[in-house]
């Protein structure tokens, strides 16, 4: 994940790197065509693509359920919601494109396996409650994210966030209301929920990455405005915020530490496995070789609406043209 | 990650235009700049822009234009370019004194 300062970084001036920092710290948006620093534009590169990457990746375990979601109401709220995940990618490509590199180049870093996305995405999910479970969890956790996205310095990515953020509540209520539903069912679905909780939980609170003294990233993205809070700042609030709704629907975090600390007002939580963690990053999860296979599999069928549509393209601009 | 490159690069798999989305709200408020999309044709460009920025009812119409056409002023024209529109205070209402309890 960590991106090393690489021989090719140019040497930048530092008064115009001065000047830049002084623009951040003064809260001004730095936009496409201002300078920015080299590795500025790369971490904006690499974190932003890989952000729609996980987007598009994250249709995938979704998609898994729509044929056999249990009634038509839950069936529409589950194709509009994937939906929307294609047009959170959209979005969030279109933004990296603005710092001068092509979606397709973006797309060919996805498809041969050199950009990474969420490691949630390689996760299966085995039963309808995981679906209801991934809006609760795992949108919930990515509006915490995005929250804080939404006030980087660059202008395209934080707009994108805006307008994502906008829609996420949609994702998180359904998924909260499938979840209050089996909870209130018969005991089996009550235990389908447990069970989708019981498996969500930690892969959830490792969405938020590396503790902060491990993740290499974090000092650079918080002095360039990129990221406003830490990894474990904003793991904390998403806990904070999920006990609660948890309790309400009576069902159990599966952390046996978590415990509220009167003095922090904070809700204390067990350690997470970070060796799984750094395991499934690497490509060893439980669905990395199918997600990618899906991807491909799904590029490589498209290829005859793309090339339908330049045909008509061209036909139309002779057309034009005669 | 698997490293296979089985991905099939065909010759269609090349960047279609880019196209600059702006969408009208419905309460009348001017178009705004929403993003981007990639289509062949400028129809193609309204459909896409449809589906991706305005599933939710956020717009009464829209304006798709070939990225390439735009002109647009560049950071380093900041200072001068506007600088005949930032030192004329008196284009302002607070500029001009007004006797103390009228309202004007």
């Amino acid at each position: 994940m960590a991106t090393k300062p690489q021989k090719t970084d140019p040497v930048e001036d530092p008064a115009r790197v001065a000047e830049f920092e002084a623009r951040i710290a003064r809260g001004e948006t730095i936009e496409p065509k201002d300078w920015m620093p080299e590795r500025y534009r790369r971490q904006l590169i690499r974190m932003m693509s890989q952000h729609a990457h996980s987007e598009v990746v994250g249709m995938l375990p979704e998609g898994n359920w729509i044929t056999r979601a249990p009634t038509l109401r839950r069936k529409m709220s589950l194709l509009a919601k994937v939906q929307d995940e294609a047009g959170h990618g959209l979005y969030i490509y279109c933004g990296t494109e603005t710092l001068g590199i092509d979606r397709q180049e973006l797309i060919d870093q996805l498809l041969d396996g050199r950009a990474k996305y969420s490691s949630i995405f390689n996760y299966p999910t085995l039963t309808w409650a995981d679906i209801g479970t991934i809006g609760w969890f795992v949108d919930g956790a990515a509006i915490v994210n995005q929250t804080m996205l939404a006030h980087a310095s660059y202008g395209p990515y934080a707009r994108a966030m805006v307008r994502i953020c906008k829609e996420e509540n949609f994702h998180k209520r359904q998924g909260y209301e499938i979840m209050a539903t089996l909870a209130a069912g018969t005991p089996a679905q009550r235990a389908m929920a447990q069970d989708a909780v019981n498996r969500w939980w930690w892969p959830s609170l490792m969405m938020f990455g590396p503790s902060d003294k491990d993740s290499p990233n974090s000092e650079e993205l918080t002095r360039w405005g990129i990221k406003r809070k830490s990894n474990d700042e904003l793991r904390q609030r998403y806990v904070n915020l999920t006990v609660a709704q948890a309790k309400a629907i009576d069902l159990v975090l599966p952390d046996p530490d978590l415990r509220y600390d009167e003095k922090t007002e904070n809700w204390d939580f067990g350690a997470i496995d970070w060796d799984e963690f750094w395991r499934v990053v690497k490509g060893d999860g439980p669905c990395n070789r199918e997600r990618l296979a899906a991807r491909r599999a799904a590029h490589a069928e498209g290829e005859w609406v793309r090339a339908a549509a330049t045909a008509y393209a061209s036909r139309q601009a002779d057309e034009a043209a005669a | 990650m698997a490293n296979d490159t089985t991905t099939t690069q065909g010759s269609f798999d090349s960047q279609w235009p880019l196209w600059e989305v702006f969408l009208q709200p419905p309460k009348g408020e001017a178009h705004e700049h929403a993003g981007s999309v990639h289509a062949t044709t400028a129809e193609q460009a309204l459909q896409n822009a449809r589906d991706v920025y305005s599933r939710r009812g956020e717009a009464v119409s829209i304006w798709v234009v070939p990225s390439a056409a735009i002109t647009a002023s560049t950071p380093e024209d900041m200072g001068p370019f506007f600088d005949p529109g930032n030192d004329k205070p008196y284009r302002h209402p607070q500029f001009y004194k007004v006797p103390r309890g009228v309202r004007v």
